[in-house]
């Protein structure tokens, strides 16, 4: 005898402790399953690239930390870079040196709010988020001593950074940079192995590479589908390519590869912020403001850069008039884009995995609405 | 290294399988006939010339008299780069051109978000619905001529 279900429509969020953010899906449950799913976004859309239009290339910058909160060092570089492509900026190298250390850190903190909450969802109450957000915490206070800021940190300017770093920051840096390959063994040792975890992230919500790429997934999600695309190697914007590192893959491209791909990338952020300490020099960390003034105006013209944010290609295109504001300011959001395949990676999944599938995607509310 | 094409080249092979498809080019970006978009971005994928597995982003200008669509893309196996562009809308008409999604579904929320902010429609997107502001939602706030208002004076029958 087999029991007959009724599909069960219900409204997840937008208010909900695992949907990052406000987001709000409209779900029908065939029984366990998901037989239909509807994202719904918008609530934290603040018109950011409205904003823009209005003030200066300067001051864009802090718009560009509050689109990504988790990654702001990786959107303001996203930014600066665009402007310095724009107006044909030649940047100071210790400027340089030091904004790839920042976003390497960003990058680690970002990838650990990932695992952090992918875990939380999975109902590991509290204890791996609490070793995740321990090594977010000494990011965030080497942010405080680069530039006086944790989150919004509004660290780099056309050129270079705002501020040279502190001679406490070198020591501090070396002893976070020994001491975070043992910590994330530490975290592995608990949770890749995990029998667990396998049970339920193997094989859950998988995504094949060419619909992958179809769907203009970045980043993470498509290294964890095999493909190799790693724009910081591929397409070395500062000086990527003065460093090396390797590029984790994985074939599976389900929610464990995800993870797993998220945590071995941490290990390189390592080896790439120990190459740029080396390779740093004493100088100054941005141009004079005779040569890159406070007001700038970009010659009329278009421009577009990518980089590899902490979630994908990341991506400004800025348009200029002439004029002292963005005349167009697009931002090519990486949480955004890789929302396109959530109904194919979620329908036929299970209840219990519907937020463990969310939380692979790593998804940041204040960039996908901007 | 990312290659960039150059317009000009891009424009002539373009032209080589879409006749009088392109409008003009220069050093980096091509101009095509709006009604013609999705044809050459189905040759622009599948050619083995060119490989354009992966749209990087759908973007649109206001530039007051007209419109300009941005479309960037991405070859993954030839590691190269294409901007190609078209202008609609011309006398602030209610712009309208072929939706790229069945030909990249990564194209499908960024159009749906060019038409809730900018009013752009695409002809034949699967949900041509608003993304990010609620149906009813008065204007397209990213048009130059999209005046910011008071949002206490909306009348209530617009106000969600």
């Amino acid at each position: 005898m087999t029991l007959k279900t009724e599909p069960v429509t219900i409204n997840l969020g937008p208010q909900h402790p695992s949907t990052h953010g406000v987001f709000r899906f409209r779900v029908t449950f065939d029984g366990e399953q998901i037989a239909d799913i509807e994202p719904i976004f918008g609530y934290l859309h603040r018109g950011s690239e409205k904003l823009a239009e209005e003030r200066t290339y300067a001051q864009v910058v802090t718009l560009t930390d509050r689109m990504d909160y988790v990654s702001s060092m990786l959107s303001n570089q996203a930014y600066i870079l665009a402007v310095e492509k724009l107006c044909g900026i030649e940047p100071s190298p210790r400027g340089v040196w030091l904004r790839m250390i920042a976003a390497e850190l960003q990058r680690i903190a970002s990838h650990m709010v990932a695992i952090g909450f992918l875990l939380q969802d999975l109902g590991t109450w509290g204890t791996p988020l609490t070793y995740a957000m321990r090594e977010r915490e000494s990011v965030l206070e080497m942010f405080e001593m680069l530039c006086g800021a944790r989150i919004t940190n509004s660290y780099l300017r056309p050129g270079g950074v705002f501020m040279d770093a502190p001679v406490e920051f070198l020591p501090v840096l070396d002893s976070f940079l020994s001491a975070l390959p043992h910590r994330i063994d530490e975290l592995e040792s608990y949770l890749t192995g995990n029998e667990i975890i396998f049970a339920r992230t193997k094989g859950v919500a998988v995504l094949k590479p060419e619909i992958a790429i179809n769907a203009s997934l970045t980043g993470p999600m498509i290294r964890a589908s095999g493909i190799d695309w790693d724009l910081r190697h591929r397409d070395p914007y500062d000086y990527y390519d003065r460093v090396s590192f390797k590029r984790p893959l994985h074939r599976a491209g389900d929610n464990f590869a995800r993870y797993w791909v998220r945590m071995q990338e941490m290990r390189e952020c390592i080896t790439i912020i120990r190459q740029c300490v080396e390779q740093m020099e004493p100088g100054p960390v941005r141009p004079s403001h005779d040569d890159v003034p406070y007001l700038l105006r970009p010659p009329v013209g278009d421009a577009y850069v990518a980089i590899e944010g902490s979630k994908g290609e990341l991506g400004f295109y800025l348009v200029s008039d002439g004029g002292i504001s963005p005349y167009r300011c697009h931002v090519r959001a990486p949480s955004f884009i890789n929302l396109t395949l959530l109904r194919e990676m979620l329908i036929g999944t299970l209840m219990g995995d519907l937020f463990v599938s969310f939380g692979s995607v790593d998804l940041n509310m204040g960039e996908v609405d901007r | 290294m990312t290659q960039s094409w150059s317009g000009e080249k891009l424009a002539q092979a373009i032209e080589a399988f879409a006749a009088g498809a392109t409008v003009t080019s220069n050093a980096t970006d091509v101009w095509l006939e709006p009604s013609r978009i999705r044809e050459v971005c189905q040759g622009l994928r599948d050619r083995p010339e060119f490989k354009f597995d992966l749209l990087s982003g759908v973007t649109v200008v206001d530039y007051i008299d007209h419109f300009e669509m941005v479309y960037h893309l991405t070859s993954l196996p030839m590691n190269a780069r294409a901007v190609i562009k078209a202008k609609c809308g011309w006398g602030r008409e209610e712009p309208t051109v072929p939706s790229v999604t069945p030909v990249w579904r990564g194209a499908e929320l960024q159009e749906r978000e060019v038409w809730d902010l900018m009013g752009v429609r695409f002809e034949g997107h699967p949900n041509h619905k608003r993304i990010v502001l609620w149906e009813g939602f008065p204007g397209h706030p990213l048009r130059k001529d999209f005046a910011t208002y008071d949002q206490s004076l909306v009348p209530v029958e617009n106000a969600n």
